[in-house]
């Protein structure tokens, strides 16, 4: 089974990673809600890393590698972007006041961090590497 | 992403059909900024088609709620899958937004 896919930082490939990481687990007799909530929490990793850390610049990529050890679900996400995402600085958000100002972004970290077990983002020379875990039931 | 639309009674409706994500929710932005969409007494999102939406698709409906209630136009969903359901049950969204399993209900609010 292929586990690993190298993509080019653009929107475009939002959806080849989603397929690539729902074909994955569908080997694993997971329901559709939850394949569905582990596809979404990579989606919206993915989409900072590409928008917001590489600029959509498609010269620039992406290498997603995925693994299930013990029934734990885990995927790798690396880049050599030279902007990190700093946990450290996350707040939830307040809902009604994203509703009262009309904002549009910034739920895409709450979804991650409420569906993952453990979201970890590093720093290792050149490259930034964000490592998602899911305990798989 | 394909959107549909008819309008009915003062009621138009947006019939989503694909997957909402960060690169196809400009679409539905597009859509639910123009300014005649104020002029509908209820904007309702068929949802049957919709297989899936993130954080940017949700985003999209977030940011227009509060326009949407201030011109007193009811924004409902319907026909909603369970696996896309979830999504907004995940954020509370269920609780913030109208959500009803069927048009004939969505029709009747």
């Amino acid at each position: 089974m292929k586990n690993a896919i190298r993509v080019s930082c653009t929107r475009r490939n939002l959806k080849v990673v989603r397929d690539f990481v729902s074909e994955f687990l569908e080997h694993y007799q997971l329901s559709e809600l939850h394949i569905n909530q582990i596809v979404l929490a990579v989606d919206e990793v993915v989409a900072n890393l590409i928008i917001h850390g590489n600029s959509e610049d498609e010269s620039r990529f992406l290498d997603v590698r995925l693994t299930m050890q013990e029934r734990e679900f885990g995927i790798e996400l690396e880049d050599e972007s030279s902007t990190s995402y700093s946990p450290s600085s996350y707040r939830e958000p307040d809902l009604h006041e994203f509703v009262r100002i009309g904002k549009k972004g910034g739920v895409g970290m709450m979804l991650v961090n409420r569906i993952m077990d453990r979201v970890e983002f590093t720093t290792e020379g050149l490259h930034n590497i964000c490592r998602l875990y899911k305990k798989i039931a | 992403m394909k959107i549909n639309q008819h309008t009915t009674d003062h009621t138009l409706t947006l019939v989503l059909d694909g997957e909402l994500d960060a690169s196809s929710s400009v679409l539905l932005d597009t859509e639910l900024n123009q300014p005649s969409i104020l002029e509908n007494q209820k904007v309702l999102i068929d949802c049957q088609r919709l297989n899936y939406i993130s954080s940017a698709g949700l985003g999209v409906f977030i940011s227009h709620l509060q326009r949407f209630q201030d011109a007193s136009v009811k924004l409902v969903f319907f026909n909603m899958q369970e696996k896309v359901h979830n999504v907004f049950e995940i954020l509370g969204l269920d609780s913030l937004l109208t959500i009803v399993p069927s048009e004939a209900e969505a029709t009747a609010i």
